[in-house]
């Protein structure tokens, strides 16, 4: 550097920064390793201001709505009550059909299986630096038992999986990001295939053949093939159908709602899960609520992490 | 990561600027951990590349090819460390655009709203361009080089940039 011309030194200096970080992304890429020790301490650090971030949020947002935005509450009372009335009227109906339920409760015997599922509850804390990827940061990691590969759900559907882990928190790949897949059917057909995201609202269905039949509303599940995720959890709807030379162009609407995600479940298990139905899977149940739906979240979360792992 | 440096006046009479201690520090991390927080409540936040805004500004003003580089090389890889990207992708496009801001900024007045809407965008437009071409060649991904999302963020971080710029021009020491 001395040697050079004052002009080129910052010219010199360039190059050298450049090639540094080419030399690193080539190594990364060779071992696989993704610079993990600069991100663990990057994310250390921003990850409790953004956990106080969240919380300071959460804290106003309550403030708000509880002390401050009641202009509308006796309206909005009157409206419950109102509500009440034709709620009660629905529950005397739904009475009727709970004896079918309970018919079909001791046949798919869902809860006592998934109870043994270990499970955990986050908060979504952050999100990627990166506009083109879509990954956000949960406030559960290493310690509460999350490890790399777990799958992440919400109970309307599949979420995304855990790309890395960290001390007290995590980051997730969603399913909208290009670079996501789970392995999924079509509900009723039981049609494969994989579901993978673009980098935007919607996703892509892959591996359909030309011939099948799929159509608009059709509901997309997990296959399981990709032991991550259990099997016939809901991915989302079919929301466009295209023919294609060897495969269609299938979209899908998720069913968990991507964007505007807060919290969401870990399943603190890589072994493949044995969710399996009882019901015949390509019967004509098809309008049956999917089985991971079918149950109250909070029967579903196991707040004890799975066996930690050295 | 110096925040003060000399008053010098180049051979076009351009003025460099300067900046109370750990302002520039203190403007990357902002930048970065709000990338990160805000578009958990704002999804269309998403759209903003607030640490980009950042490194072109302090290269404008610093006027130093040498600080700029290493700047954006310091925020490419925050930013990357924040992201499931490899680490350097963001560190190299940074690194570039610091340079480049540097040199613009040493050789023309760039004070002028109109001057830093179109810096921005083109600086915008360069960085993706080069985020692109890294991913292209060296990580054997495929990626378009041109989305109408790609549009509306450039002039959207453009015009933030004029009114970002103007805030953090009330940073400089008089």
């Amino acid at each position: 550097m001395a040697g050079l011309p004052s002009r080129h030194r910052s010219l010199f200096l360039l190059a050298l920064v450049v090639l540094l970080q080419v030399l690193m992304l080539a190594v990364q890429i060779k071992s696989d390793s993704q610079g993990r020790l600069i991100r663990v301490w990057t994310v250390s650090a921003v990850s409790p201001v953004e956990r106080s971030g969240a919380w300071s949020i959460g804290k106003f947002r309550d403030a708000w709505r509880h002390y401050f935005a009641l202009s509308d509450t006796a309206r909005q009372n009157e409206e419950l009550i109102r509500e009440n009335g034709r709620l009660k009227l629905e529950i005397t109906q739904l009475q009727s059909k709970s004896a079918e339920a309970d018919r079909l409760a001791s046949l798919l015997n869902f809860k006592q299986k998934q109870a043994k599922v270990p499970m955990i509850l986050a908060r979504v804390i952050g999100s990627g630096a990166d506009a083109n990827s879509a990954v956000v940061y949960l406030d559960q990691g290493l310690h509460e038992g999350i490890r790399k590969n777990m799958g992440v759900i919400t109970p309307e559907g599949v979420v995304g999986k855990v790309i890395e882990s960290f001390g007290d928190t995590s980051q997730v790949l969603l399913l909208t990001d290009r670079d996501s897949g789970v392995g999924a059917m079509i509900a009723d057909s039981r049609i494969h295939g994989q579901v993978g995201g673009m980098g935007e609202p919607l996703l892509d269905m892959k591996h359909v053949g030309a011939d099948e039949e799929v159509k608009i509303g059709d509901r997309v599940v997990t296959s399981g093939m990709d032991r991550i995720f259990p099997k016939d959890l809901p991915v989302g709807i079919v929301s466009q159908v295209k023919p294609g030379a060897s495969f269609k162009q299938i979209r899908v609407r998720p069913s968990a709602n991507i964007e505007r995600l807060e919290e969401v479940i870990v399943l603190l298990t890589t072994d493949p899960l044995s969710l399996k139905l009882d019901v015949p899977a390509a019967s004509g149940n098809a309008t049956a609520t999917p089985p991971a739906i079918a149950q109250p979240v909070s029967g579903l979360i196991n707040t004890k992490p799975a066996e930690k792992h050295p | 990561m110096n925040d003060t440096f000399d008053l010098r006046i180049s051979e076009s009479h351009i003025e460099v600027h300067k900046f109370h201690g750990g302002t520039i520090l203190l403007c990357v991390i902002f930048a970065v951990v709000l990338q990160a927080f805000l578009p958990v409540y704002i999804t269309k936040a998403s759209i903003l590349d607030l640490p980009l805004l950042i490194t072109i500004y302090f290269g404008l003003s610093r006027r130093n090819p040498s600080t700029g580089l290493l700047l954006g090389t310091f925020i490419g890889l925050l930013q990357d460390s924040l992201s499931k990207t490899p680490i350097g992708l963001f560190g190299i496009a940074k690194t570039v655009i610091g340079y480049l801001a540097s040199s613009i900024g040493a050789r023309l007045d760039t004070e002028h709203p109109l001057a830093r809407f179109a810096l921005t965008a083109a600086f915008f437009a360069l960085h993706q361009g080069i985020v692109v071409l890294v991913q292209k060649l060296l990580l054997a991904q495929a990626q378009p080089w041109f989305t109408t999302r790609l549009l509306v963020a450039c002039i959207v971080n453009a015009i933030l940039g004029v009114f970002l710029y103007h805030f953090l021009d009330r940073l400089r020491k008089s």
